[in-house]
């Protein structure tokens, strides 16, 4: 075997990339392990009540580095940690923070895949000499000679599909990507790596945001200013009406995301959601569920995957959210701002058949025909 | 594939002389040396003829050894044993974290600390170390060799400069065992800790040199052993093996292995430097003959450690006490490298066994690896700090 033929795992410590690490050297694949090492869990611990110890089942938490050196181990694959803390703060907490501040509400699980684990582990995998990497993802990738194009396609485990987070990926990334457990449905994950002796086969799926404790974003939001020494925005401001009347007042606009329901802080007859926030004025427009449905969405900083470019318009199914069920819209290319078409292939008009509900600033939009991925940018 | 070892620095092998010293301890001569029978007497023997080596080692009186679990605990109760709250003590921004951590500590417990920074060749000047003393300065506390560069630090000129004032004076020798010879009375020092496990011997046991009549509070206290200096049952393998790796370093010191050891790091690191943009840190100062610290512009170190590693060429990006830290070394920081300097340096450090071989490993496989690093991966200016 050739040396190019060696493939890095990124390993988290969790049961998918675990088992992805065991087929791929049973196989007899020459496998490297590499664990990401992106944010020090202690940091921010004891500010705004973050909590000292980190609870096993995050990324970068000590107990999953150990759990994926122990997996490497049991395979005798060699294992290494990266350190990619500083990228991984510039490059997604930072955004995080500032999208929160000024009103939207960011996917950093996107941006990570976009410039971390996509962009950088691959350019450390090359430069350990392997050509390949390979991750845990629920996704398909697939050449089609006859378009020329690397293909994403969502996977078998519809529950587990990942290609909403994954829509940035480049034709580039993508032909050094292999995703092995696109075929697999969850259970089958686990007895693999029950077969394959990985004493984590029944490790709990991870869920919230790896670099937020409990999910609490408002108090990650705190801390972390805090300890830059950046005074949190003054970003008070009322709340109104959709027809413009002024119900109450608000603490910032950061504490709140697009249908939203709970904490508004006023009462009324009729549940209220958050229809809107207004970055400039710090008006947050409050109103009814049926008001939240809207039929039209710009997306920009588009990245095309089954196709080369948008020319004109097409029907897809378009996903606004991780948890949201793709409906039927139209693509068309969008001209910019000032009717230019220079951005023409970078931003997109979305037109729902029917509309949805909290189209929301800051999430992605990413297409789907059939079962491929067309592509996919950021809701604005 | 021949693995060329290259982080002496980090820990060394047994020398078999060590390991065939040590084996009768484990099971036949068991036995507690503060026991009165015969199986304790044995035990006794042997920490006593290892003590004796150790006093021939630091070049002092037997009673003056005391052994201990290595060169964290020896610094650790050179720091804690002597400054109060109140005290001042210096120290230099270049040292261990055992020494660092200390430090901090106790300036959180109420006492006055000084990190004194080097010079940009990773010298520690003893005029600085002069101007740093206060009427409550209670100890100095310098390391001998430098883990990271192998810079050698003028503790002789240190050791009267605290003469001449008063002041306790502790080196941090676990680098410099088995590099260069000791003399405690020429150093100057009340204390002088040192680490088996950097000079060939086993891990868990060093020794603390601690000059007769300093006022030293142990840190580990319990039963009377070791003079009621460090309590806890002797360990008696490892103290065996900790003296007869004093042994042997002693004799590598008079018959020829130090100039062998400095000719194989001197033909690795002009091999290396023959590759542009590199240079070695701390290359100008006086240095242990096995460590190079190389800088190689536009690498991403830690890629280049991995690269080496599947190469067969074990080398480390600095302290292995720091490996995964988010931080670039505080050593090459201090002496004024950027953080992208810092972090596309290298650590060599040869075994006192390093043999030809292993250099010409070194140099058949690190331009190719620098290289290909450069050409996938360039380092843009700034983006990694």
């Amino acid at each position: 075997m050739t040396e190019n033929a060696t493939i890095a795992v990124a390993m988290s410590g969790g049961v998918d990339s675990s088992t992805v690490a065991a087929i791929l050297a049973r196989a007899g694949n020459s496998v490297v392990g590499l664990t990401l090492q992106l944010w020090d869990q202690t940091r921010l611990a004891g500010r705004h009540g973050i909590p000292d110890a980190p609870k096993a089942g995050r990324c970068c938490s000590l107990d999953d580095v150990y759990d994926a050196r122990r997996v490497a181990e049991h395979l005798g694959i060699p294992y290494y940690v990266v350190n990619q803390e500083d990228r991984f703060e510039r490059d997604v907490v930072r955004p995080f923070v500032d999208e929160y501040l000024a009103g939207r509400t960011p996917v950093p699980c996107s941006l990570c895949n976009n410039h971390i684990k996509f962009d950088q582990l691959l350019k450390t995998a090359r430069s350990i000499g392997a050509e390949r990497i390979a991750t845990g993802h629920y996704a398909v990738n697939e050449y089609d000679a006859g378009r020329g194009r690397w293909i994403l396609k969502r996977p078998a485990d519809r529950a587990k599909d990942q290609t909403y987070f994954l829509f940035g990926l480049t034709q580039e990334q993508l032909a050094h990507t292999l995703f092995p457990l696109g075929a697999m449905a969850k259970p089958e994950v686990r007895a693999l790596a029950r077969q394959h002796g990985l004493k984590l086969a029944e490790k709990p799926d991870s869920q919230e945001i790896c670099f937020v404790p409990g999910g609490d974003y408002k108090r990650f939001l705190a801390a972390y200013l805090e300890e830059q020494g950046e005074p949190a925005p003054e970003t008070a401001g009322e709340l109104v009406s959709a027809s413009g009347e002024v119900i109450g007042t608000h603490e910032g606009i950061f504490h709140f995301t697009v249908g939203q329901r709970k904490g508004l802080g006023v009462a009324s007859p009729t549940p209220l959601y958050v229809l809107n926030i207004d970055a400039a004025s710090h008006r947050v427009t409050v109103g009814a569920d049926a008001e939240l449905a809207h039929r039209e969405l710009r997306a920009q900083r588009v990245n095309w995957i089954s196709i080369p470019s948008l020319t004109g318009p097409m029907r897809v199914r378009a996903k606004i959210r991780h948890r949201h069920e793709p409906a039927w819209a139209t693509l068309e290319p969008a001209t910019g701002a000032d009717g230019s078409r220079a951005e023409a292939n970078d931003a997109v008009l979305v037109t729902f058949d029917e509309p949805q509900r909290a189209v929301t600033p800051g999430q992605s939009a990413v297409f789907y025909d059939g079962d491929e991925v067309v592509g996919g940018g950021w809701i604005v | 594939m021949h693995r060329a070892y290259m982080d002496a620095n980090a820990t060394t092998p047994l020398l078999p002389e060590v390991m065939e010293a040590m084996r009768p301890f484990w099971m036949e001569d068991f036995g507690n040396a503060s026991s009165i029978h015969r199986q304790g007497q044995r035990a006794r023997t042997a920490v006593d003829r290892a003590r004796e080596a150790l006093a021939e080692f630091f070049y002092c009186r037997e009673s003056e050894v005391v052994f201990n679990s290595g060169g964290t605990e020896g610094d650790n109760t050179a720091l804690f044993g002597l400054v109060r709250p109140g005290d001042h003590l210096i120290t230099t921004a270049i040292e261990h974290s055992a020494v660092l951590r200390a430090a901090e500590r106790l300036e959180e417990h109420g006492a006055e600390v000084t990190f004194v920074p080097p010079l940009a060749n990773g010298l520690i000047d003893p005029a600085a170390i002069r101007e740093a003393i206060r009427p409550n300065t209670r100890l100095i506390s310098v390391m001998l060799a430098n883990n990271e560069t192998g810079v050698l630090q003028p503790v002789e000129e240190m050791g009267k400069i605290a003469a001449e004032t008063g002041v306790f004076f502790h080196i941090d020798a676990v680098q410099g065992a088995g590099k260069v010879a000791f003399d405690v009375r020429r150093f100057g020092c009340q204390l002088l800790s040192i680490s088996a496990h950097k000079m060939h011997g086993p891990k868990g046991v060093g020794a603390l040199y601690v000059r007769r009549g300093t006022p030293l509070e142990p840190l580990v206290v319990g039963g009377s052993h070791e003079r009621r200096q460090r309590a806890g049952t002797e360990n008696v393998p490892g103290i065996v093996g900790l003296g007869r790796a004093a042994e042997l370093a002693m004799a590598c010191l008079e018959d020829g292995t130090i100039a062998r050891m400095t000719g194989l790091r001197d033909r690795l690191e002009k091999g290396i430097l023959k590759l542009s943009d590199t240079g070695v840190n701390g290359g100008g100062a006086p240095r242990v003959a096995n460590t190079t610290n190389i800088r190689f512009e536009q690498v991403e170190g830690e890629a280049l450690v991995i690269a080496l590693d599947l190469k067969g060429v074990a080398v480390s990006g600095g302290s292995a006490c720091h490996s995964g830290s988010t931080e670039p070394s505080h050593v090459l920081m201090a002496m004024g490298l950027d953080k992208n300097a810092a972090r596309a340096s290298l650590r060599f450090s040869l075994l006192r066994t390093a043999t030809e071989a292993d250099v010409d490993q070194v140099l058949s496989v690190v331009p190719e690896a620098v290289e290909h690093l450069r050409a996938i991966s360039p380092v843009a200016a700034g983006t990694a700090g």
